[in-house]
């Protein structure tokens, strides 16, 4: 171990992650008077928050009638009673105000002819509790929301003078006797390794959707947050739940935003027919996303498909117009012309459900700390340790997330952080000295991939894992499928000690850094999978061919996942908050799912 | 007799490794790489790979991903969205700057020929150091400053009009297509904002809400940050994004010029 140094750092709080929920977390410290740095793995701006399209949801009123408590209502209906209505009140109420201090920010929100910030429709969002229309509850951007928002985030850090360790690769947590002290990374452009100590580490590191073989996710969402955590012995949340969006482009996976549906896009199959109506009558084209990945499943499983496999499902935008498409939906007319080789004012777009978000994650509470199960309290905090935006599950999506409830977890839960952190954290308090063996699983996993030589190159063991996945983990599943799943999963966890790592160099080696990152990914695949076959109903994102009804004697609780080195994942739960946090709101109890 | 030394590394081998495509290959191009590693003594080199299109997707980017993952796992270069959005992978492919995960291959006449960005130091392979760029960005104080205060639980308002003047300078995605394909840049680049820092300065000049105007007009008037620019135009001809960061340049100088009337 002793051809590694390490470079020493101090701060009181250390941010990994420059993502929408860091950066919101990172320069709120740096505003508090808390010294603060933020590590991440690329420039902030590459994050994959720039690639949300649709909008950020708010009660806002500015297009119709709106209230949060309406929101609240959908939220939970979204999430199939399994989000946590303390934290979906907690960021429904505190959604208009941030929009607010975004718009404040100087985000160039698209504009009402009031010159109001413009609200658009989108899925599972109406009003009066669920009785009333859909709601325009979605402020937006044009379709680049995600990158008006992280560009405005970045700028209010560059406003702040935050610190930034750039290209900096998050290995390890520093963790002494259940508690995180720190954080240990690469500096990808010298290879040399830093060691982080602070109070608090603030985890901002995004889903895991590459996981998968066909995503909306970029290359660098290996969620690298959740694999920290693994390791350090604690467990993630409701893995089972990964959302399909249902509108990937056919092939390539780039997302086409549910905003083309909010706009008036509608889903047909091959006969022509516009068959949402038929699975859901009053919201049809924006049912939740789960209702309409698992509706196109079944029209492609029927013969309904389109093109010459019947595969996929075509979505029409041309009856909206160029105008409309010019001004609402400029960007997705890009995309589906470069990866489609559609124009949209002319054809359809060919669409098939895809990965697109992880509702699981690691469990906090609304501040958010990062909780566990220990000693039969299931609300235990980690002391040291928070996480925050898709890494985290606080759980505000529960089973099933919303559209444009995504953007706006990351600057509630990113803002409440920073806010926590002031308060808990001293600036300045001294730090006491690390152990002697501080860092060193960080070093011994860089030092045996580095001189990897097994027989298996990085990519085909990813390749492995991510097929394992799309065909034993996808919008249906089954108890014999995901079992068998389960067990090629195990042999692809095992292939991986045969792992080789061709490049040797420290500077900007890629190779060392995609093998690290499958580590996490294959951790967070085992416990998706396991949680996936323990959970036996279907709710939300999750469903069971072989328990097809929703289970709430038995089921409503959140899964909790251990993974151990070797890839075995032992299960427990978590209760659900069927409570709220303050009166302002009654619980929104349980009732039959339609849209 | 004058004397010239060339800068290190400037000299490339043509001539570096060739990786054949595996046989039975039908549909096969060469990509001729620029390969630059810091941890050795060599001169960077020209590697070449020849790829099986058969079983590659359409982008430039889909052919740099199927060498690493298939052929050469130690080629560097950034990558994250695939989708044109997060400005990760630009590079300079055929000889012009554009990101590697929208340019076609079958966009490209014969050998596809990548470099890094061009006038940037390079750090490794395709990956260029864009320390200074994002300085630069950061040296436009590209954040809304306002005097008066926001309005209380309400958005600032603006027309849409005026936010249409906003759009398309804000969805810049920092990619550094514009600058690093500036003549001007290449020979300043230590004085001259370049293209990308000052669409980000014009975007923040015309928006309605920003009451510095007058500040940042102060700020870029001076002969090297905004007035090497000559009009070349290759930023506006570069942009993946179809922006127009000479357009925006050419207001900044307008508005400077309008002022002292």
């Amino acid at each position: 171990m002793s051809a590694y140094e390490f470079v020493d750092h101090s701060y009181d709080v250390v941010v990994v992650g420059a993502g929408g929920a860091g950066l919101r977390a990172t320069f709120g410290l740096a505003n508090s008077g808390l010294s603060v740095a933020c590590v991440t793995k690329v420039f902030p701006t590459r994050s994959h928050t720039v690639a949300a399209q649709g909008g950020i949801s708010a009660a806002l009123g500015n297009m119709g009638q709106d209230d949060w408590r309406w929101h609240m209502y959908d939220t939970v209906k979204g999430s199939d009673w399994l989000g946590d209505q303390d934290a979906i009140e907690f960021m429904c109420k505190e959604a208009p105000a941030a929009i607010l201090e975004l718009e404040h920010y100087g985000l160039p929100f698209s504009r009402t002819e009031e010159g109001k910030i413009y609200q658009r429709p989108f899925g599972g969002m109406t009003t009066q509790y669920g009785t009333g229309p859909a709601a325009q509850r979605t402020c937006a951007a044009a379709d680049r929301t995600g990158h008006a928002m992280l560009h405005t985030l970045y700028q209010q850090a560059l406003k702040h003078e935050a610190q930034f360790f750039i290209e900096y690769f998050a290995v390890d947590l520093i963790m002494e006797n259940g508690e995180c002290r720190g954080v240990i990374a690469i500096d990808m452009s010298t290879g040399t390794i830093h060691r982080f100590r602070a109070h608090m580490v603030v985890l901002a590191t995004g889903g895991y959707g590459r996981a998968y073989f066909s995503c909306t996710s970029a290359h660098t969402c290996t969620g690298d947050g959740g694999g920290m955590v693994l390791r350090a012995g604690l467990p993630m949340q409701d893995m089972e739940f990964v959302q399909f969006h249902p509108t990937g482009i056919y092939g390539s996976g780039c997302l086409i935003t549910e905003g083309a549906r909010g706009e008036g896009g509608i889903l047909r199959n091959s006969k022509g027919e516009a068959f949402m109506e038929r699975y859901a009558p009053s919201a049809k084209n924006l049912a939740s996303r789960d209702v309409v990945s698992r509706a196109m499943t079944i029209e492609i499983r029927e013969g309904r498909g389109v093109g010459a496999e019947s595969d996929h499902i075509f979505l029409h935008l041309e009856h909206l117009g160029a105008k409309v498409l010019h001004e609402k939906l400029p960007g997705i007319s890009e995309t589906a012309k470069i990866f489609a080789g559609v124009d949209v004012t002319k054809q359809p777009i060919p669409v098939l459900p895809t990965v697109h978000y992880n509702m699981g994650g690691i469990p906090t509470n609304i501040h958010g700390e990062v909780v566990t199960l220990r000693d039969g309290n299931p609300d235990s905090v980690v002391p040291g340790l928070m996480a925050v935006g898709e890494a985290a599950c606080v759980s505000v999506h529960g089973a099933n997330r919303l559209g444009s409830n995504s953007l706006l977890d990351l600057v509630i839960f990113g803002r409440e952080a920073a806010r926590h952190c002031a308060e808990v954290v001293k600036p300045g308090k001294r730090h006491k000295p690390l152990a002697a063996d501080a860092g060193d699983l960080a070093i011994s996993r860089i030092d045996r991939y580095r001189n990897a030589k097994g027989g298996l190159k990085t990519s085909q063991v990813r390749l492995n894992m991510q097929r394992v996945m799309q065909n034993h983990a996808a919008v249906f599943r089954t108890g014999d499928s995901l079992q068998e799943g389960v067990e090629k999963l195990d042999k692809v966890i095992g292939s991986f000690s045969d792992v080789s790592v061709s490049d040797r160099g420290l500077v900007w080696n890629t190779d060392l850094i995609e093998t690290l990152e499958l580590d996490n990914l294959l951790g967070q695949a085992a416990a998706t999978i396991n949680s996936a076959l323990n959970r036996k109903e279907s709710r939300g994102a999750h469903a069971r061919e072989d328990f097809p009804n929703r289970d709430d004697a038995n089921w409503m609780k959140h899964t909790l996942s251990w993974v151990n080195a070797q890839g075995k994942v032992s299960i427990d739960t978590r209760p659900v908050h069927m409570y709220t946090l303050t009166d302002d709101v009654e619980v929104v109890p349980p009732k039959a799912r339609v849209y | 007799m004058a004397q010239f030394s060339l800068p290190a590394n400037s000299v490339v081998n043509p001539n570096g490794n060739v990786h054949k495509a595996p046989s039975g290959a039908k549909d096969v191009r060469s990509f001729r790489i620029y390969r630059f590693d810091p941890e050795s003594k060599d001169k960077p080199r020209i590697d070449t790979y020849e790829v099986d299109m058969g079983s590659c997707g359409p982008m430039v980017l889909d052919a740099l991903i199927k060498i690493k993952n298939e052929v050469d796992p130690s080629l560097t270069f950034r990558r994250s969205c695939r989708e044109g959005i997060c400005g990760s992978c630009a590079m300079n492919i055929d000889g012009v700057n554009t990101l590697a995960c929208t340019k076609a291959s079958a966009e490209i006449k014969g050998t596809v020929k990548i470099y890094p960005l061009p006038h940037m130091p390079v750090i490794k392979d395709l990956v260029p150091d864009l320390t200074n760029f994002y300085a630069q960005y950061a040296s436009v104080k590209p954040w809304l400053q306002t005097r008066t205060p926001a309005p209380p639980d309400q958005e600032r308002l603006q027309s849409k009009q005026d936010q249409e003047k906003i759009d398309r300078p804000s969805a810049c995605i920092l990619c550094a297509c514009c600058s690093t394909s500036c003549p001007s840049y290449w020979w300043n680049s230590d004085k001259y904002l370049g293209p990308a820092a000052l669409l980000a300065a014009y975007r923040w000049i015309i928006d309605t809400r920003d009451e510095a105007t007058g500040e940042r007009l102060d700020e870029l008037e001076d002969p090297f940050r905004l007035y090497r620019c000559h009009t070349i135009m290759n930023c506006a001809e570069a942009c993946p994004k179809d922006l127009n960061p000479a357009r925006a340049i050419a207001e900044i100088k307008r508005k400077i010029a309008e002022r002292k009337q």
